[in-house]
């Protein structure tokens, strides 16, 4: 039977039923169609956001720390990229052939790397700082659960010979020590990420938004001269192997400018290879040890002298019989002198006359100047573990301490803090803030501690010291004028003072101009010799011939023989 | 009335295409200049490690060694040395 000739269909159905199928139909397709007008038009971020997560990603974008560079732009830290390999160690199952395949490129023990697999944590470092091209080949292997990661590794070219400046950055590239901890912040870069859109191949065909703008770490520029440095390093380390000493250090600085061209420290260690490190190589003395400053200190006595108008450059005082009793304490020459003129006893580095003049004195004048010269607090140059040396307050000195502080014992100071401080009389009296960074601006915060005739007469006198009958002619230098003080100072060990000492000598040249401040520093000279115009007086010598030559200092005296005099002994 | 409709249609279609192809054109280049950003990272590094290998072939230990034991130089002796009025 056909269809069309159904009975069913000749029955009448009420027109209602219908028009209800098609009004429910029809409202159906309205529901649906306000819904994606819904959709569509009114609240589309929602499928907006799942769609856009099918092909959008956050990539991060890694920023690297900055540069560090000397005064003439030679690189002295650089960061570069390497990988670190890290495993999931539950995926991680390798057959014992591919353990040792990894372990070999690796270059570590197949045990070690095995335990390191066996950890039950979710994630592993297995090694870090590895070679690109290394972590490149483990990548071929296509091993199951190890996989790499960029990270940065940080070189020092200049190795050991500028340790103590630069210091060092760990693994996750952060300072450490030195300068990279010090400028730390300028240095490290900020990882920055941004959302991207995909195409299928992975490649990126648009930039949704910027999440996090990545930051490069500045380059820093260091007032430092590679090549004074260089000097610098090469002579201490020689003046420590020809001594027999414990340690030594040696700053030069730009006297016109407040810039540290050099500063040397030893013992040293290589920057690039911290495997044996221990704590006394990791010292940075010119800054972080204190030591007894010992005659070095006497001009600041003579300049407060010659300032304050009771003494002038040529006022005798008689240092006879060498010796001079303080209370229950005696105070020694190595040589009796008889009576000397204020300019002599710098020369000749009289302890007893140094006592004398500073016992003309109110302690609080004297520790005024002191403490006006820097000593006793740091010199905030932002150097880690920076100290301030000892100054006791003015009150508590007893009149024994006012003598001996004169020819500086009972107060201690850093190398830095002393060749900062003679900066007073290689610049007419005033002092200027030091930089470890390049100074381009000219300096405009000095302070005025002594007059410019004080600073010139003191400045005589240390010219004095180097000469004949002074204790450091071997500071000599032919071709320029150098004025400069030794010192040689009792080491204090367990309270007391004992045989052991150290020898330093802090000076300036040209004369007639001072360019440059050298300070150096011996500790525990103990190849025979151990006296400041012996053992540190040829180190300063040596950097600052090999300094004025590199900067073309122009020569301040005709050259004509030196007169290689004997040294004068000068007391301890 | 139709004519115009038309018109318009084609119009229409034509900023429609208009628009796929310039976007197209706009993925190409950003991904051009994505390559061109990564390829000026990548020598930024090599620049980094030319600077290191630079410094460590000119570092001053060498120098000086080399020009003492290779060369046979020494400092001038101080009689050696002239020095010359700078030009004011």
């Amino acid at each position: 039977m056909k269809f069309a000739k159904s009975p069913i269909l000749n029955r009448r159905l009420s027109p209602g039923r219908s028009r209800l199928v098609v009004l429910a139909l029809l409202s159906g397709f309205v529901v649906l169609a306000g819904r994606s007008l819904y959709l569509q038009g009114f609240d589309n971020g929602f499928l907006q956001k799942k769609g856009e997560s099918r092909y959008e990603r956050v990539i991060e974008i890694s920023a690297t720390r900055g540069r560090i560079m000397d005064r003439h732009g030679d690189v002295l830290a650089v960061s570069t990229p390497v990988k670190a390999i890290w495993a999931i160690p539950d995926d991680a199952q390798l057959a014992p052939a591919q353990a040792r395949q990894l372990a070999a490129l690796l270059e570590m023990d197949v045990r070690e790397l095995n335990r390191k697999l066996a950890s039950d944590k979710d994630f592993v470092f297995i090694k870090r700082q590895i070679p690109p091209d290394v972590a490149d080949r483990i990548a071929a292997l296509r091993l199951p659960g190890i996989h790499d990661q960029n990270e940065y590794r940080r070189y020092y070219p200049s190795g050991e010979v500028m340790a103590h400046v630069l210091g060092f950055t760990g693994v996750e590239d952060a300072g450490q020590e030195g300068v990279e901890l010090a400028m730390n912040d300028m240095l490290a870069g900020k990882d920055g990420s941004r959302r991207v859109i995909k195409d299928r191949r992975g490649h990126i065909v648009e930039d949704v938004e910027s999440i996090k703008a990545p930051q490069e770490g500045k380059d820093v520029t260091l007032a430092l001269d590679a090549k004074i440095q260089y000097l610098a390093y090469s002579q201490l380390k020689k003046a420590m192997t020809d001594n027999k000493a414990k340690a030594g250090g040696v700053v030069v600085l730009d006297a016109k400018t407040g810039e540290v061209l050099a500063l040397a420290n030893a013992p040293t260690y290589n920057p690039n290879n911290r495997v044996r490190l221990v704590g006394a190589q990791l010292r940075n003395r010119a800054f972080t040890d204190t030591f007894e400053p010992g005659s070095t200190f006497k001009p600041f006595t003579a300049a407060y002298a010659l300032e304050s108008g009771k003494f002038h450059f040529d006022t005798p005082i008689d240092t006879s019989p060498g010796r001079l009793t303080i209370g229950n304490a005696t105070i020694h020459d190595a040589h009796v002198h008889g009576v000397l003129t204020l300019a002599e006893v710098i020369q000749k580095s009289s302890n007893v006359g140094a006592a004398k003049v500073a016992l003309k004195f109110q302690p609080e004048e004297l520790w005024r100047v002191f403490s006006s010269l820097g000593f006793g607090a740091p010199l905030n140059l932002g150097f880690p573990g920076e100290v301030g040396g000892r100054l006791r307050p003015a009150k508590n000195w007893r009149p024994i301490e006012q003598a001996t502080m004169s020819y500086g014992h009972g107060i201690s100071v850093t190398l830095m803090q002393m060749a900062h401080a003679y900066m007073a009389f290689a610049r007419d009296g005033e002092l200027i803030p030091l930089s470890l960074t390049k100074v381009d601006a000219p300096v405009t915060a000095a302070t005025q501690v002594f007059s410019s005739e004080t600073a010139h007469e003191v400045r005589s006198m240390l010219e004095m010291a180097v000469q004949p009958g002074g204790t450091a002619p071997r500071a000599q230098i032919p071709g320029y004028r150098v004025a400069g003080k030794t010192g040689t100072a009792h080491k204090l060990d367990g309270g007391v003072y004992a045989e052991k000492y150290v020898a330093s000598f802090i000076g300036f040249a040209p004369a007639s101009d001072p360019r440059l401040i050298v300070a150096v520093m011996i500790d525990e000279p103990s190849a025979g010799k151990y006296y400041g115009g012996d053992v540190a007086a040829p180190v300063f010598a040596d950097v600052m011939a090999g300094s004025l030559r590199t900067l073309g200092v122009p020569q301040d005296v005709p050259l004509k023989p030196l007169i290689m005099a004997e040294a004068v002994k000068e007391g301890v | 009335m139709l004519r115009t409709n038309l018109i318009l249609l084609l119009i229409a279609a034509a900023c429609a295409l208009g628009t796929v192809s310039s976007n197209h054109r706009a993925r190409k280049l950003f991904t051009e200049f994505e390559r061109e950003q990564n390829r000026m990272r990548e020598l930024d590094v090599e620049w980094g490690q030319l600077q290191l290998e630079q410094s460590t072939w000119a570092g001053h230990a060498r120098i000086e060694q080399i020009a003492r034991d290779k060369l046979g130089m020494r400092p001038p002796a101080p009689a050696q040395v002239i020095s010359l009025e700078a030009v004011k």
